[in-house]
C-alpha cells in the first residue's frame, strides 16, 4: 500500500496528465471532459493555467513549456471575438461557458458566465504571480493577464440589481437565476471588488451574504450549502485560514474551518445515509455537482428510482439518486485530511473502477451495480474535477498556491473591499515601527 | 365588480348547493328592518366580518352584517374549504399510487371519478356552511342585511334601499382573484379559485399560471387525478418568499408527481385554435408552444373596494392595494376600520378573523390592539406542506439580527421514517447566542399543523431551552422541534464547560 504521500502524488499527476492530453497547444484552449468532442470549458482553462506552475515546481513540466501553454490561451483570449454576437467568444470581458476547441467560438448556446470568467481569470492571475521572470515571454504573459482582467465590466454584470447576475445571453439579455445562498461565488464577488477599472458598485458582497444561512445541522455549525464542490472552489485560489469577513467574524469562524465542517456533514449524511442507498458510510460520501446515470432504469431491487444526471447533488436534501463524486471528497483534504484520506483510500478499494489512468472518475453509483457487482461509473473524465483535485492536493501538501496567491494585489483588495480582515491579510509588522 | 371570463361555469344546482345557499344567501331572505343606529356596521360577510360580527355581539354591541354575495366568503365557498377538501382526495389517490412504498398493493384498477370527488367538495362545504348560516347570525343578535353597500357620508351607508346609520363601521369586503394581463387570456377564457371548484369534469391538459400558494397547491391535486398538468413560474422558484431549500423540495416533489414544471418562465400570449388553448411560453431565449384545454391562474389577489364610494365616506384606499390602515386597523375616517384580506398583506383566514377581533377591541372599547403585534402563521397546502411563521433568515440579516437556525431534516425523525414521510425538515431560527426564536421554517407532510407550536412559543416568549423540556408524546412528527431544541442544549456544552463537568463528575462520584 502506497504511503499516502506517494497517493496523493500519483493522484496529483495524473489529474495533471489530464490538461496535457486534452488541450489544444495552437490557442491553449483546453476541453471539458475527456470524451469526444467535447468542448472547451473556460473554467476549466482557468484551472489549466492553475495547474502549470503547479506542474513546473514539481518537475512535470519545463518552465518553458508552461509558459508557451499560458501564453497560447491568454493570446487566445485577448484576440478573441468580444462583439457579444451569438457566435463570439465573449462580451464586455467575459466569456462564454463553453467554446469550439478550434476556433474558440460559443457553443451549445451556452450563457456568457460570471463565475466561469471568474475561475478562467483566477487561473491567469496565478500563471501572473509565478511568471516573473523579466524574459520577454513572461513579461508578455503578465501583460495579458493585466489586459484581461481589467478587460472586464463586473459592474455591467450587476444589471443595476443588489448582487451579480448569473449570466447573460445574446438572445435574451441577463438570465432570471441569482444568487442566493452561500456558494462559490465567493471568488467572482473578490475579482469583481478587485478589480481597478469596473468594480462592482455599493454594497454587492452584502447583499449577497445575506442570503447567507448558518445552521446547526447534524450536531454542526457551519454557513449551509449543501453540493460539496460549493465549499472548495473559491479555497483553491484564496486560503481562507484565519480571515474573517464580517459574517464569519459574528459567528467566529472562517470559510475554511466552515469547509471542514461541510466535509463532517457530508460525511454524517452518508452514514445516516436516509434513502438507503448501496455504499453510503463513514468512508464512502460525496455529494456534489457530478455526472450521474441519467435513463430511467431498473435497480437492484428493480424498483425505478429517479436519476438526475448530472446535477448538483447537495446534503441534506438532495437530490440523491445514489450517484456520489470521488473528487469531490479528494478536494476536502487540506480542510479534513483526517477524513478524507480513509475515505479516498476505501472508495479506490472497494470501487477500484472508479479509477482509470489514475484519475477518479466524476461519479460512481453502486445502487446501480451490473451483475458483477460493479458500481455504475460515469465515462472519462472531467476537467474541473481534476483541476480541482490538482489545487487541493497542492495545498494540502505544500499550501503553495495559497501562498502565491496572497500576494496577489487584486485578490487581497478585493478581499479588503469586501471587509475581509485579520491573518495574513493584516499588513506586515515592519521591525521598528510603531 | 370581479372580471368575467368568457366562458362562466354554471354552479350544479344540486342538494348540496341548494342547502349551502340556503346557509349562507337564503333565496326568501328578508332584510330586516334597520335600527335606528348601530354601533358596529360590518361591510362583508367572509371571515373577518362574521368574525366582527360575533365578537361585537357577544360583547353586547347593537351590529349589522351587510353581504353582497355569499356569507362565509372565499374561505367556505371558493378557497380553504373546497381546495383542502380536493387535496385530501388528491392525496389518496396518490398515496394508492405509491402503495408498494408501504408495502402494499397497488389497485388493480385506480380510476378517477372526478364528479365523484366534487360530489364530496360541494357535501362538505355545504356541511361546513351550517356554522356561517344567516339564520345563526340572526339567532345571535346580529342584523344580516343582503345587498350592496354604499357609504353616503362619513357615518351613514345604505343597502339597497335601506339607509344604516353607524357609530363605527368595518370594511372587510376582502379580495377576489387577480387576472394577468397576457394577450388572449380573456379571449380563451380562465379558471380562477372562484369557479374551479365548480367543474364536474376533469381538464385532460391544464396550465397553472403562478406558483403561488394556490396555483401551487392546485396543481398538484389536478396532477393527482390525473390531469397533464404544467406550472408556469416567471420567478427561479416556486413560492417567491419561501425559502429556498423549502421551494427546491416543492419543485422536485412536482416532477415527481409528474408535473411539468416550467421555472422562469413567462405566458406571452394564448390563442384558441381547433378547440385548444395554445399558450406560448418564454424562458430566457428558450420558445415553444404547449396545447391545453384549460388554464388556471394563481397570481394573486385584488382587493375588493370598488362600489362602496369609500370617498364619500373618507376611507383611503388604493386600486390594488386595498384600504389604507394604521396598525390599529384604523382608516383615514377614524369611525370606520378594515379587516381581512381588503387591507392587509396577510390574506389568511386565520389573520382575518384575528384582524376583526382587534378591530372590535379598538373600535368599540377604545382598545390600543396593534396588528404588528401579530404572530402570523402560514402554510401551503401542498405535500409535503410548507409552513412558516415569524422572520426568515434573511430578513433578519437584513435587520442585522444575528441568526443561527437549527435544522432537523425529517429523515432523522423515526415517526416520519416509519410513514415514509421523510422528506422536508424543521428549521428553527434562533438571534445568535440565545434561545430566543425569531422564526421557523417547516416542510413535511403535516407541517401546517407542526407550525402551531412555534407559534405558540413565539406567542408566550417561550424559548428552545423551554421547548427541550416539553416532553413529546413519541412517535410523532412534531419530535423534530424536540430535536431542534435538544441541538439548541447541545450548543450550550461548550468544551469549557464539558471539562468543568468532568471534573465535577471525578471529583463527586463515589
Amino acid at each position: 500500500m502506497p504511503t499516502d504521500e506517494a497517493l496523493l502524488d500519483s493522484l496529483q499527476r495524473a489529474a495533471f496528465d489530464y490538461f496535457l492530453r486534452t488541450v489544444n497547444p495552437l490557442n491553449g484552449l483546453v476541453a471539458d471532459t475527456s470524451r469526444d468532442n467535447s468542448p472547451v470549458s473556460i473554467a476549466v482553462v482557468g484551472f489549466a493555467l492553475s495547474s502549470y506552475p503547479v506542474a513546473v515546481e514539481r518537475g512535470w513540466m519545463a518552465r518553458s513549456d508552461a509558459v508557451q501553454c499560458s501564453l497560447a490561451a491568454l493570446r487566445f483570449f485577448r484576440n478573441s471575438d468580444q462583439s457579444g454576437s451569438p457566435t463570439a467568444t465573449g462580451f464586455k470581458g467575459f466569456y462564454y461557458h463553453f467554446l469550439d476547441i478550434h476556433t474558440g467560438a460559443r457553443v451549445w448556446r451556452s450563457e456568457l458566465s460570471m463565475i466561469d470568467t471568474a475561475l478562467l481569470i483566477a487561473g491567469a492571475l496565478t500563471a501572473s504571480m509565478y511568471f516573473t521572470a523579466e524574459t520577454a515571454d513572461e513579461i508578455e504573459l503578465r501583460g495579458l493577464v493585466d489586459f484581461l482582467y481589467r478587460r472586464i465590466d463586473w459592474h455591467w454584470a450587476q444589471d443595476d440589481g443588489e448582487t451579480i447576475r448569473q449570466g447573460w445571453k445574446p438572445e435574451c439579455g441577463f438570465l432570471h437565476y441569482g444568487w442566493e445562498g452561500y456558494s462559490e461565488a465567493i471568488l467572482l464577488y473578490v475579482l469583481a471588488m478587485g478589480s481597478p477599472t469596473h468594480p462592482i458598485k455599493g454594497g454587492c458582497y452584502q447583499a449577497w451574504t445575506a442570503t447567507y444561512q448558518w445552521e446547526n445541522l447534524y450536531g454542526h455549525d457551519y454557513l449551509y450549502a449543501g453540493p460539496l464542490f460549493v465549499h472548495h472552489f473559491s479555497h483553491a485560489w484564496i486560503d481562507f485560514r484565519g480571515i474573517h469577513d464580517s459574517f464569519m467574524h459574528e459567528k467566529r469562524s472562517d470559510y475554511f474551518e466552515n469547509s471542514r465542517r461541510a466535509a463532517y456533514v457530508q460525511r454524517e449524511y452518508a452514514q445516516r445515509n436516509p434513502h438507503e442507498f448501496a455504499g453510503y458510510d463513514e468512508n464512502c460520501w460525496g455529494l456534489s455537482a457530478c455526472d450521474g446515470p441519467s435513463d430511467e432504469q431498473a435497480d437492484v431491487s428493480n424498483e425505478t428510482r429517479r436519476l438526475f444526471g448530472y446535477a448538483a447533488r447537495g446534503v441534506p436534501y438532495g437530490p440523491d439518486d445514489g450517484t456520489l463524486s470521488a473528487p469531490s471528497v479528494l478536494s476536502s483534504l487540506p480542510f479534513a485530511p483526517e477524513i478524507v484520506l480513509d475515505a479516498v483510500r476505501n472508495m479506490m478499494e472497494r470501487y477500484p473502477q472508479t479509477l482509470t489512468e489514475g484519475r477518479f472518475c466524476s461519479s460512481f453509483n453502486p445502487t446501480l451495480a451490473d451483475a458483477d457487482g460493479r458500481p455504475w461509473t460515469s465515462a472519462g473524465h472531467y476537467g474541473l474535477d481534476q483541476g480541482i483535485v490538482l489545487m487541493m492536493i497542492e495545498n494540502h501538501r505544500t499550501g503553495w498556491i495559497w501562498q502565491l496567491m496572497r500576494s496577489c494585489p487584486c485578490i487581497r483588495s478585493g478581499l479588503h473591499h469586501a471587509g475581509f480582515r485579520g491573518g495574513w491579510l493584516q499588513p506586515p509588522c515592519i521591525h521598528g515601527a510603531r | 365588480m370581479p372580471p368575467q371570463n368568457n366562458v362562466p361555469i354554471a354552479t350544479l344546482q344540486d342538494a348540496y348547493e341548494h342547502a349551502r345557499l340556503a346557509n349562507v344567501h337564503p333565496a326568501a331572505w328578508q332584510n330586516p328592518k334597520p335600527a335606528d343606529w348601530y354601533q358596529l356596521v360590518i361591510v362583508g360577510a367572509g371571515p373577518a366580518g362574521i368574525a366582527a360580527a360575533e365578537t361585537a355581539a357577544a360583547l353586547g354591541a347593537r351590529v349589522a352584517l351587510i353581504e353582497r354575495h355569499l356569507i362565509g366568503g372565499t374561505c367556505l365557498n371558493t378557497g380553504c374549504v373546497p381546495s383542502k377538501t380536493l387535496i385530501r382526495t388528491s392525496r389518496l389517490y396518490a398515496d394508492m399510487r405509491n402503495a408498494t412504498h408501504y408495502g402494499a398493493q397497488i389497485p388493480d384498477d385506480i380510476r378517477v371519478d372526478f364528479a365523484a370527488v366534487m360530489e364530496r367538495v360541494r357535501r362538505i362545504r355545504s356541511h361546513l356552511s351550517r356554522g356561517d348560516s344567516a339564520r345563526r347570525l340572526t339567532a345571535l343578535g346580529v342584523d344580516v342585511f343582503f345587498g350592496n353597500a354604499c357609504f353616503t357620508g362619513t357615518d351613514v351607508l345604505t343597502v339597497n334601499d335601506k339607509t344604516l346609520h353607524f357609530k363605527k363601521a368595518v370594511i372587510a369586503t376582502g379580495a377576489r382573484p387577480h387576472i394577468p394581463s397576457i394577450p388572449g387570456l380573456r379571449e380563451a377564457g380562465c379558471l380562477t379559485n372562484a369557479d374551479v371548484f365548480k367543474l364536474t369534469e376533469l381538464p385532460r391538459r391544464l396550465l397553472v399560471i403562478g406558483g403561488g400558494p394556490l396555483g401551487c397547491e392546485l396543481a398538484q391535486a389536478f396532477c393527482r387525478f390525473g390531469a397533464q398538468v404544467t406550472i408556469v413560474q416567471d420567478m427561479p422558484l416556486f413560492l417567491g418568499k419561501e425559502e429556498r431549500d423549502a421551494a427546491q423540495i416543492l419543485s422536485d416533489a412536482f416532477e415527481r408527481d409528474g408535473i411539468e414544471v416550467r421555472l422562469n418562465t413567462d405566458v406571452v400570449a394564448i390563442r384558441v385554435e381547433n378547440g385548444q388553448k395554445l399558450v406560448d411560453l418564454v424562458s430566457d431565449d428558450y420558445r415553444n408552444t404547449i396545447a391545453v384545454d384549460a388554464i388556471l391562474t394563481g397570481v394573486g389577489r385584488t382587493p375588493n373596494v370598488e362600489g362602496l364610494n369609500l370617498e364619500a365616506a373618507g376611507v383611503d384606499y388604493a386600486a390594488g392595494d386595498g384600504i389604507r390602515v394604521d396598525d390599529f386597523l384604523c382608516t383615514s375616517n377614524p369611525h370606520i376600520y378594515a379587516a381581512g384580506d381588503v387591507c392587509l398583506t396577510y390574506q389568511y383566514t386565520d389573520t382575518a378573523t384575528v384582524s376583526a377581533r382587534i378591530v372590535v377591541q379598538n373600535a368599540l372599547f377604545h382598545g390600543r390592539e396593534r396588528l404588528s403585534a401579530l404572530v402570523i402563521p402560514w402554510c401551503t397546502f401542498t405535500d409535503p406542506e410548507i409552513a412558516h411563521v415569524g422572520l426568515y433568515v434573511r430578513e433578519a440579516n437584513r435587520q442585522h439580527i444575528p441568526v443561527k437556525t437549527f435544522t432537523i431534516p425529517m429523515h432523522d425523525i423515526d415517526r416520519a421514517v416509519t410513514d415514509s414521510e421523510d422528506g422536508g425538515f424543521v428549521k428553527i431560527h434562533v438571534r445568535e447566542r440565545t434561545d430566543q426564536i425569531l422564526g421557523a421554517t417547516i416542510v413535511a407532510r403535516h407541517a401546517g399543523d407542526m407550525i402551531n407550536e412555534i407559534t405558540l412559543a413565539m406567542v408566550a416568549g417561550i424559548g428552545l431551552r423551554t421547548l427541550a423540556r416539553v416532553i413529546h408524546a413519541y412517535p410523532t412528527q412534531a419530535e423534530a422541534i424536540r430535536q431542534a431544541a435538544d441541538a439548541y442544549n447541545r450548543t450550550r456544552l461548550t468544551p469549557r464547560i464539558q471539562s468543568r463537568l468532568r471534573r465535577w463528575l471525578i471529583r463527586n462520584t463515589p
